[in-house]
């Protein structure tokens, strides 16, 4: 089992990448050292009228510094991403984690693999990127402005998507995938579900192995309060019904597993 | 010091518990808390079958609190006395298990399904607002609440805590009710109704539409309605909405209740029922309280 803990944490860097998207190092050697690609923290605000964590997924793990990068999206005027977002070096935050199963890296190793990240769903895609050990092909889609792409470059062979056209294939990651006739026996994606709908369904075409992180609203981030539940194919282990746990059971599913 | 209570019987090394549904079985909260520490642990509602829960968005933040529409989501009596008794077995507090029904018939089955379980307690949870099916007005009616409650009784073979919604216009008469009806202990209070409207999207948050309102924003209700039924009937009341810290179980203990549960504070401080058992013994040492009895209902002495 893993071992998860609430710590208090030092912001070492926050750094604006683009309007209205953040990125923090924070200082969590102990839930650095057991994380992996694909699992997320739950941050706190300090504003006791917003009790709930923000469940926010691992841009980066630097294991033998014991630091975490989270890039995030602030999602309005008031809310806790808003109160993170200025933070700044030196400032605490409450975290816990690391929560959720991540990416499954064996499964990948040595294979042409398509990594697929969409909006708020670019930044988990990196560590993966980093640490995995195969034919790396990157496909990562935005609505107009790019951010991390300087860091994929240096870990795979990066195709973007954006909506605008301004870089890359204008349209979806889908439309970047057919575009330049990018194929693999593996895929790893996190983004928006109708993004993850479409990915779910071509790979389930083409017979390739797909893995995809879910989001729901989380309150527990345990698998205690069974909020984040989705819809899966079998019976699940908990309820016995067919609702797997985002939080415990994934984030991270196969996409056979789920209905998306 | 003497942290120990008594509910029927059933002696608890401290009065701090968890309050069903935010906290499991007790293993997901085993990582971060010493499931030893605690008076008991109390399950999320069981009912006879599985229960597949309600559709998602299943929660919202709100000012100091939050709302919940699960729909007791759970893996039905079987599985539960197969997986999740053993486990709490191994640890030294004691086990109350919550159980829900659409309708009589249905708590009756899981009651007499637990008979024979080394269990120490049962809670009824006649009070969960997410549940639909015309059932709602059951802990809302008082003939209900007695009727319901003596049925349980003659087959139940631990003590029977009714939980209590705080939804009525008067919840002293439903407490009465359910004592009459031979409840042994009272459990209060379950969560407000409440609903929020995403006012960009023109439409409910929750996929349910109405929500239960738990966390510190409903304290100040939990505890009034406490000190009401503490001094309206005769069995021992155990006391939760909104504890987050041992000052505020103490609030609901000088009002009257003889135990506490600490609920939606486990989702943002998994520490919480660890931190709360500590403060009251610190809060004692303070006061030179020997015995926590002394301090139950002191309001009422204090005027």
């Amino acid at each position: 089992m893993s071992c998860k803990r609430k710590e208090t944490s030092v912001i070492v860097s926050q750094e604006c990448l683009l309007p209205g998207i953040f990125s923090m190092w924070l200082e969590a050697g102990e839930i650095a050292k057991e994380a992996v690609p694909g699992q997320f923290i739950s941050m706190y605000t300090k504003d006791k009228s917003k009790l709930l964590p923000r469940p926010i997924s691992l841009c980066e793990i630097d294991e033998g510094k014991g630091l975490l990068r989270v890039v995030y999206r602030v999602t309005g005027e008031g809310t806790g991403t808003e109160q993170f977002s200025k933070m700044v070096k030196g400032d605490t935050v409450d975290i816990m984690g690391p929560l959720g199963n991540g990416f499954p890296l064996e499964e990948g190793k040595e294979k042409r693999a398509l990594l697929i990240g969409g909006g708020i769903g670019v930044p988990p895609m990196l560590e993966l990127a980093k640490r995995l050990d195969g034919e790396k092909q990157l496909v990562m889609g935005y609505r107009d402005a790019q951010f991390l792409t300087k860091e994929f470059e240096q870990n795979g062979t990066l195709y973007l998507a954006t909506e605008d056209g301004s870089a890359g294939t204008k349209g979806n990651v889908m439309d970047a995938i057919r575009e330049n006739a990018l194929a693999a026996d593996i895929i790893y994606a996190c983004g928006p579900s109708p993004m993850l709908r479409a990915i779910k369904q071509y790979a389930e075409e083409n017979q390739i192995v797909c893995y995809v992180s879910m989001e729901e609203r989380m309150a527990c981030g345990v698998g205690a309060c069974l909020a984040c539940v989705c819809e899966s194919k079998e019976i699940d282990g908990h309820s016995h019904v067919h609702n797997k746990r985002v939080c415990k059971d994934g984030s991270v599913f196969l996409s056979t597993e789920v209905e998306i | 010091m003497d942290m120990r209570v008594n509910i029927a019987g059933v002696e608890l090394k401290n009065p701090v518990m968890t309050a069903s549904g935010t906290f499991g079985s007790g293993q997901e909260y085993s990582e971060f808390v010493d499931l030893n520490r605690l008076g008991a642990v109390v399950t999320k509602g069981v009912a006879n079958v599985p229960w597949a829960g309600n559709p998602t968005p299943r929660i919202t933040e709100t000012y100091g609190g939050m709302m919940n529409a699960i729909g007791l989501q759970n893996p039905g009596i079987d599985v539960f006395c197969k997986r999740d008794i053993p486990y709490l077995k191994q640890f030294d507090t004691k086990i109350i298990v919550n159980v829900c029904g659409h309708a009589p018939q249905e708590y009756l089955e899981v009651v007499e399904r637990l008979a024979d379980e080394p269990v120490d307690m049962l809670e009824i949870n006649i009070s969960c607002p997410n549940v639909t099916a015309g059932f709602l007005a059951f802990g809302q009616d008082a003939r209900n609440v007695e009727e319901l409650t003596a049925q349980i009784k003659k087959i139940a073979r631990q003590p029977v805590i009714m939980k209590l919604t705080p939804n009525v216009t008067d919840i002293t008469e439903i407490a009465r009710a359910a004592e009459a009806g031979g409840a042994d202990a009272l459990s209060l209070i379950n969560t407000l109704t409440g609903m929020q409207i995403d006012v960009e999207r023109q439409t409910f948050v929750l996929a349910n539409k109405t929500g239960g309102l738990s966390g510190p924003a409903i304290k100040p209700v939990a505890v009034r309605m406490v000190y009401q039924v503490a001094n309206a009937v005769k069995v021992p009341v155990i006391g939760m909405g909104g504890i987050a810290t041992a000052a505020d179980a103490l609030e609901f203990i000088l009002a009257g209740a003889t135990a506490v549960s600490v609920g939606t504070a486990n989702f943002y401080n998994p520490y919480a029922t660890m931190e709360v058992a500590e403060g009251i013994e610190d809060y004692m040492r303070r006061h030179k309280v020997e015995r926590l009895a002394e301090l139950v209902g002191i309001v009422n002495t204090h005027m």
